[in-house]
């Protein structure tokens, strides 16, 4: 069992002039290849015409970047709280603890609903994988990885497999069978492969494809039954840690969000980034869209939220307070869109107001950082897994839908 | 197309490690200022006096003032210092928690800050340990003891180094005061309790995984000129992309619910009740030139349902707003109803208006309330309203507690029958 992976380093012979060197992959056309770091230097001077130097094209760059800026600083016209001065205020609202799950001998990782509303996966770093049902606390299934940090899993549409990886650099999926005499661990499918840890996996719409995201800088489309790389989506600048789908009446997209800090909106069919913002000070950990599916709010170690808008192209909330000082580490919108529950490395979760932009509640409870944190499919509960080992379920008090 | 794998982002700025601790650090400056700070004083310890101390009740007190947050927030804030070792009880500390009360705490040293993310080596900490053994004649908790013997098994070919400096530095630490001895001994305390937590107490420093490594310093990384094109081919497009106004954007996610929506046709009062719908209706009267009626309703609300004192300047005001002669926004009363009004604001109470209002308000519901209703705007704002989904499950979900467990999807598949969505009767909860 491997307890840190390390970027791959290869010593062979390069593909380029073939002699016996310490590689480097490096991507051609979407190809991987391997070169020695004299011909990757050459290579990354290819393609410079007559008086471009590498210099002058970084600069023309960030010259567009900042006309960019101007451009979207244009339209905006009005703030998102002043739009919202004529909602009413929520009232107060209590969000109770209604179960914990205990189980897990190390800190929880990465968690998902299952479409049933009932029942939750999670992933700890001592590689455990376990399935509970979140009424009746019990465990139903438990698969132990070969490898130690599982960051990410996820929980198919059909509610018969899982989906889960991290150090191993891969993402592997089981199905789930309550047969006694079957070992779930022999049905393992391996899917993706990476040359650096998985950070995030999610199911498309259906249980056919996963699309994940690495800490090799990139995110790729699989196809599970085969294991094939249907797309794969560069851009980002370093890690990339979390990714999620848009809803599925808004079309083939999907954001993500890196160590770049940038947080990057994708089209699935063709690989191309469609949008990208970069606002926040730090590594973006978590991003989520709207139910709308014309926004996304995004958690950073910067300690604050913030909320993107894709027609108006821009930032137009920014979700933060002097006294929350640690990173946001999980977000995730209730149903209607209305609060933003954010868990972060100070052991609490914030509930905002994501019209007005004010904070509404702090949860305590957890004894540690909260790791993750999802809003059940219909919108009653939530879910936080934290580093203390435990998950805890809360619920609203009250009966509409917000 | 080609790339050099990993490359930095484009400012080519190094990722800043851990920005909390740089951020408590400021917060811990703040609690020191002379003027603003949390109240120090002097701390008697036995016969020495240390200054500077502060009791755990003031730093909380300080955390709400200052965050406008609560006492429960604030002690928690106030913990998370503590358990990164920027404050420190002063009576020898065997743990970092902080009481909200007369227990007296100090700042730690910038020296010992955890943002200096020194490599705390086994070396130092052997040094640290055998210098509290030769001190307490061998009193260190059991942990300690149990590292101590693991540290001199593991580096025993430097231990006499080890006793040596550890003597050295007590020597060197009798030629101080008995004062500045006894900090210096918390500070060292509180920076390993930090750097290396009793058991039970969980890491602070440990931050999982690292990042980065792909861009991290061990590798070198080229920018490549295919990478920059890309990026400059990517603004270009985005500098191409059609954009809409915030304005616009925005309303949408503002937009009500239909049933609210439609409320404000059931009566005027709806309409007014609900400020959202009274705000639509400004904006309609506004297209009408007869937005003053509703502004003039609203300063006779304010005079209503205000505060005594505020009563005759509210009058002097609404006068010349509304009802003196050219006044800029003046609204159409009736000649009996603004003479009896005018009379009665030489002696100026909070319902000298109320004649004038309900003429306004009748005015207003019998004539732009149902020219409101038929308006375009209002069929938009019909139109364009939502409708929450999963309204109709609520009724069902009071209750938390399952009756029977709910069959997993993965079994109904194997047996071969189509999944079945789980009835409203599964998801009973008490």
């Amino acid at each position: 069992m491997c307890d840190q992976t390390f970027l791959v380093n290869v010593f062979g012979s390069c593909d380029k002039c073939f002699k016996q060197r310490a590689l480097r992959p490096v991507f051609k056309k979407s190809q991987q290849l391997n070169y020695c770091s004299i011909c990757a230097e050459i290579m990354a001077t290819d393609g410079l015409h007559e008086n471009e130097t590498l210099a002058s094209l970084k600069s023309e760059a960030e010259s567009l970047k900042g006309k960019l800026e101007e451009e979207r600083a244009k339209l905006h016209d009005v703030e998102l709280h002043q739009v919202a001065e004529r909602v009413e205020a929520l009232g107060q609202f209590v969000m109770k603890t209604r179960r914990t799950l205990k189980g897990h001998g190390n800190k929880v990782l990465c968690m998902d609903w299952c479409k049933d509303k009932r029942r939750i996966v999670s992933s700890s770093q001592d590689g455990k994988v376990i399935v509970w049902d979140s009424f009746t606390t019990n465990k139903e299934h438990a698969v132990t990885m070969p490898c130690t940090w599982v960051m990410a899993c996820a929980y198919a549409p059909s509610g018969c497999a899982i989906a889960c990886g991290g150090l191993d650099n891969k993402c592997s999926v089981y199905p789930l069978t309550f047969d006694k005499n079957e070992n779930m661990a022999a049905k393992k499918k391996s899917v993706a492969m990476h040359t650096n840890y998985l950070s995030a996996c999610s199911f498309t719409n259906s249980d056919m494809q996963i699309l994940t995201a690495s800490g090799d800088g990139t995110c790729a489309l699989w196809d599970v039954e085969s294991g094939q790389l249907l797309q794969s989506f560069h851009g980002h600048g370093a890690d990339v840690l979390c990714l999620d789908l848009a809803p599925s009446e808004t079309g083939n997209t999907f954001v993500s969000g890196g160590c770049d800090k940038k947080a990057m909106v994708w089209d699935m069919r063709s690989g191309q980034c469609v949008q990208a913002f970069e606002t926040h000070e730090s590594d973006i950990n978590s991003v989520r869209y709207y139910p709308s599916g014309d926004a996304f709010a995004s958690g950073s170690d910067d300690a604050t939220c913030r909320l993107y808008d894709l027609r108006a192209d821009r930032e137009v909330a920014i979700y933060s307070k002097e006294s929350i000082i640690f990173g946001a580490s999980s977000v995730d919108f209730s149903l209607s869109g209305r609060l933003l529950f954010a868990g972060y490395n100070d052991y609490t979760i914030n509930v905002w107001d994501v019209l007005k932009g004010s904070r509404v509640s702090i949860l305590f409870g957890h004894e540690n950082r909260v790791s993750t944190l999802r809003v059940s499919p219909d919108g009653t509960a939530f879910c936080s897994g934290s580093w203390d080992h435990t998950l805890r379920v809360r619920k609203t008090s009250f009966h509409f839908a917000v | 197309m080609a790339m050099a794998a990993g490359s930095t982002s484009l400012g080519g700025r190094p990722r800043v490690q851990r920005p909390h601790l740089s951020k408590m650090e400021r917060v811990v400056v703040n609690m020191q200022d002379p003027d603003h700070g949390v109240k120090m004083r002097s701390q008697r310890l036995l016969i020495t006096v240390i200054p500077h101390a502060v009791a755990g009740t003031d730093i909380v007190e300080w955390l709400v003032q200052k965050f406008c947050i609560s006492e429960e927030e604030a002690l928690h804030l106030g913990t998370l210092l503590a358990q990164h070792g920027y404050i420190y009880p002063l009576r020898e500390p065997r743990g970092l928690a902080l009481l909200p009360d007369e227990t007296p705490y100090r700042f730690q040293t910038p020296y010992f800050w955890t943002s200096t993310l020194w490599p705390a080596s086994e070396l130092d900490y052997a040094i640290y340990l055998a210098k509290k053994n030769i001190q307490k004649q061998g009193a260190l908790a059991d942990y300690e003891k149990e590292q101590y013997t693991l540290l001199h098994k593991k580096i025993n070919h430097s231990w006499d180094l080890v006793v040596m400096q550890a003597r050295e530095q007590l020597r060197a630490a009798k030629q101080r005061r008995k004062g500045d001895r006894m900090v210096i001994l918390c500070q060292e305390q509180t920076y390993w309790l930090v750097n290396r937590p009793p058991p039970g107490v969980s890491n602070v420093l440990e931050q999982g995984p690292e990042r980065g490594s792909c861009t991290s310093r061990r590798v070198q990384m080229i920018q490549s000129s295919d990478f920059y094109k890309r990026e400059i081919e990517c603004f270009r497009k985005a500098l191409g992309r059609n954009r809409v106004k915030s304005s616009i954007c925005l309303e949408a996610v503002v937009a009500p619910t239909k049933l609210r929506v439609e409320r404000w046709g059931f009566s005027f009062r709806e309409l007014l009740d609900d400020p959202m719908g009274r705000a639509h209706f400004m904006d309609f009267l506004q297209k009408e030139f007869s937005a003053e009626n509703l502004s003039f309703w609203e300063a006779c609300e304010e005079l209503r349902f205000g505060g005594q004192s505020q009563v005759p300047i509210l009058v002097d005001t609404v006068y010349q707003q509304f009802l003196a002669p050219g006044a800029a926004h003046w609204v159409n009363i009736d000649s009996r109803t603004m003479e009896r009004t005018l009379e009665g604001l030489h002696q100026p109470h909070r319902y000298v208006l109320d004649a004038a209002q309900l003429h306004i308000y009748m005015l207003m519901k019998k004539d732009s309330y149902p020219r409101f209703l038929k308006s375009d705007m209002y069929k938009g704002l019909l139109a364009e309203a939502v409708i929450p989904l999963e309204t109709k499950r609520r009724a069902f979900q009071f209750l938390w507690k399952p009756l029977h467990s709910s069959p997993s999807p993965a079994l109904q598949l194997a047996s071969g029958e189509p999944i079945a969505a789980s009835s409203p009767a599964d998801d009973q909860e008490a």
